[in-house]
């Protein structure tokens, strides 16, 4: 598998160490971590593209992850690039809501690394 | 808060006091989880609350109020360097955020428990108050718990608190 970009969005500074940690234990071999902390700074740096997978909290201020996810279907850098919802609430409807809106999956905080690589590798081809 | 707003008024759930082992239940798994140890439930605790970290999350919709996660400035910071290893929890900004995390989890963990509030009540982004002198005015409390823990020794308090 090739190495890969990746994306990570969330307004925790410790969740988004969390989530590249539970990656990098998973098996990813990742080439480089961007980080953002909301959907309006995620925004400009999908828009830089080259990005293989991006990885993104639902509950932020400023512009929410739902939000940021409808606003990445106009974008032609984000074509093709599977998008994992990171959702602490539990709600069905919000999950729902966000594969509908073009998520390829989700994690629920807390997750281990096993259930990150059951999320994330079918994504990438992988297993 | 905006994400509360949005999703407009729920039908509100009336507070059981069975909730409490559902409290407890949520912080033991979540800190297994995430902090690697697990904490020991500590019914026959009188202590009030205490300890300079305090972290919130709001309730919003079909339940109205907050969670609160309250443990010392060292039990913040154990609970940091559990989580990312090493000594990434030196600075207290680290330390403060991990404990608002850990507070969300917490409150995500306890509301999946209950199918009425799955759906129905949403969740803040988390506020970390910093600070042992202060009380708090949240409007008119009506019902709610605190349950006490030991986590490796160190005393950390978590609570439910409802408004009407």
């Amino acid at each position: 598998m090739k190495k890969l970009k990746v994306l990570i969005v969330d307004d925790s500074s410790v969740m988004r160490k969390i989530v590249e940690r539970s990656l990098r234990q998973a098996g990813l071999d990742l080439s480089e971590v961007i980080e953002a902390s909301n959907g309006a700074e995620a925004l400009v740096e999908v828009q830089k593209g080259s990005l293989d997978m991006i990885l993104s909290d639902i509950n932020m201020p400023v512009m929410d992850g739902l939000e940021f996810l409808k606003s990445l279907a106009g974008l032609e850098t984000a074509k093709g690039v599977p998008v994992v919802m990171i959702t602490t609430e539990g709600s069905e409807a919000r999950v729902v809501e966000a594969l509908s809106a073009g998520a390829k999956g989700y994690l629920r905080k807390p997750f281990t690394p096993d259930q990150v690589k059951e999320r994330v590798m079918p994504l990438l081809g992988g297993n | 808060m905006k994400a509360m707003a949005q999703h407009g008024a729920k039908s509100p759930v009336p507070f059981d006091p069975s909730w409490k082992s559902l409290l407890e239940c949520a912080v033991v798994e979540v800190l297994e989880m995430m902090a690697g140890s697990r904490p020991e439930v500590n019914s026959s605790s009188s202590e009030e609350p205490r300890g300079e970290q305090t972290a919130m999350v709001g309730l919003a919709g079909a339940l109205c109020g907050m969670i609160t996660l309250r443990c010392s400035n060292p039990t913040a910071t154990k609970f940091a360097s559990l989580m990312l290893g090493g000594d990434a929890a030196s600075n207290p900004a680290t330390a403060r955020d991990a404990l608002g995390e850990l507070c969300n989890m917490i409150a995500g963990n306890f509301k999946a428990k209950i199918t009425s509030l799955v759906d129905g009540c949403m969740l803040s982004v988390p506020t970390v108050i910093t600070g042992d002198d202060y009380s708090m005015s949240t409007g008119e409390p009506t019902d709610g718990f605190s349950a006490a823990f030991n986590f490796e020794n160190e005393p950390i308090w978590v609570a439910l608190i409802i408004h009407s």
